[in-house]
């Protein structure tokens, strides 16, 4: 895992990469997954990402019109995973000063009580609906997000630093 | 001169500002899609701009599955084939008792002046996939507005119910399955015509009749069909089999719990029973008293209850 380090100067990100990764996400997002509980969100991790390393770029707008694209393809309340991503994006943006100067791994200690957090507020929301509680497998699918942080940290940070490269040689 | 900060740090209002008020939007949002269903057509919108991502989902499953379809070994066809022939005869003896015995259950209904039971209209559909939310129990099929599909229809599979069509956008729809705990079902148990309501059981898989009396006959082994006088159901369709009856003296009602005879969570292929109900309107109070004119202009009246 190659790690983020502060000496390196990294390209201006292209608006197509931003675009590509949601896509991606969203992708990943409805695949027929055989249980849900235990598949990360990777329209929250990728939310984050973009959150973290371009919060002028992509901030609480962003994120509460994807969600809304989520809900709506889920077929769930229109609103709660919208209501859940501006509030994580809200959170990544206090962060990102402060979470890039750790490495990977505690970047992803930082990024497991989000996801956590987007998780429980899409439960709260449904509890308020009036559906049973979803057990503590729940919690399986935020932790493995949070654990995947390096290798998508370093999978959206590659087309920057691959341009970087190319122009060096 | 006056002492603004210069452009280069202006960032719009504070991030708190922006949390409040897409909270506030969300809450309205979820407000009027719970409690009044307003928001349909935003959703309508917004489910088409997710389509393409759904779509492309489930290319390469479907291309693999196609792809192993195509390599399977000349044997494993063959005996399929002869279990298929086989099965075939089966189905044919039966297609042709099932035949004289409809004619004769229409000669013998026009005979006694009933109303004959059409069958509807049939879609076939692909689940295209299940839903991300692990609270309810939906699946999403490929077919929407544009098929004709129909809120409020059944959903079969080979061997039974699966679902009812609970929301309709412009090339997909989503269907709540039986399983689902806001799900009700009329249904009937076929050994001695008793009629209750199915219930989901959630996460178990099951479903439950509820409100039956702890007297009731209901049995272990008991076998339940839509008993299709809600309305929007066809009578007959196999729903579940009773797996265990609780009887506690202390409860009013038995606790029955049945399982679905179809593979709710399991099925690929589905049906939609779409058609329109040809029964006439449910009497309100002040239609029966000139009901004669009414009934014969008769709409469909869904959920009348």
């Amino acid at each position: 895992m190659a790690p983020n380090k502060p000496q390196h100067i990294l390209q201006p990100v292209r608006p197509s990469t931003i675009v590509a990764s949601f896509s991606v996400a969203l992708l990943l997002a409805f695949l027929p997954w055989p249980d849900m509980r235990y598949v990360p969100d990777f329209v929250a991790l990728v939310l984050v990402f973009w959150c973290v390393h371009q919060p002028r770029l992509i901030g609480l707008g962003v994120g509460w019109v994807i969600g809304l694209v989520a809900d709506a393809g889920n077929g769930v309340l229109l609103g709660q995973h919208a209501l859940a991503y501006a509030l994580l994006a809200f959170f990544a943006i206090t962060l990102s000063r402060r979470i890039l100067w750790f490495g990977p791994w505690y970047q992803a200690l930082h990024v497991a009580p989000l996801l956590l957090l987007a998780e429980a507020v899409v439960m709260v929301v449904r509890l308020a609906a009036g559906a049973a509680l979803p057990g503590w497998p729940i919690l399986i699918g935020p932790l493995i997000g949070a654990a995947l942080w390096p290798l998508v940290s370093w999978l959206l940070l590659l087309p920057q630093r691959r341009a970087l490269e190319a122009g060096a040689l | 001169m006056e002492h603004t900060p210069p452009p280069f740090f202006k960032r719009g209002p504070a991030p708190v500002v922006r949390l409040a008020f897409f909270a506030s939007l969300s809450f309205a949002l979820l407000i009027l899609d719970a409690r009044f269903r307003y928001v349909d057509g935003l959703r309508d919108v917004l489910a088409l701009a997710a389509y393409p991502f759904q779509k492309a989902a489930t290319a390469p499953i479907t291309l693999a599955q196609r792809t192993t379809e195509f390599f399977v070994s000349q044997a494993q066809l063959r005996s399929e084939n002869s279990a298929l022939r086989a099965e075939l005869l089966n189905a044919a003896r039966d297609a042709q008792r099932y035949q004289t015995a409809s004619a004769e259950l229409a000669q013998l209904r026009r005979a006694n002046d009933m109303r004959t039971r059409f069958d509807r209209q049939t879609i076939p559909a692909e689940v295209l996939y299940t839903g991300r939310d692990p609270y309810d129990y939906k699946v999403v099929l490929d077919k929407g507005r544009q098929h004709a599909v129909t809120a409020g229809s059944l959903v079969i599979d080979a061997d039974g119910a699966i679902g009812q069509i609970t929301r309709v956008h412009t090339l997909v729809s989503e269907v709540t399955l039986i399983t689902d705990k806001a799900q009700a079902i009329p249904v009937q148990i076929v050994r001695n015509g008793l009629r209750a309501v199915a219930f989901g059981a959630g996460a178990s898989g099951m479903i439950e009749l509820r409100f039956l009396p702890a007297n009731a006959d209901v049995l272990t082994g008991d076998r339940l069909v839509t008993s299709g006088i809600d309305g929007s159901y066809p009578a007959g369709v196999a729903v579940a089999t009773v797996v265990r009856v609780e009887r506690d003296a202390q409860q009013a009602f038995a606790r029955v719990v049945c399982e679905p005879v179809a593979g709710v969570d399991r099925s690929r292929y589905v049906l939609v029973l779409a058609g329109e109900d040809l029964r006439p309107d449910y009497p309100l109070a002040e239609q029966a008293r000139r009901s004669a004119k009414r009934r014969s202009s008769a709409g469909n009246r869904r959920g009348a209850e």
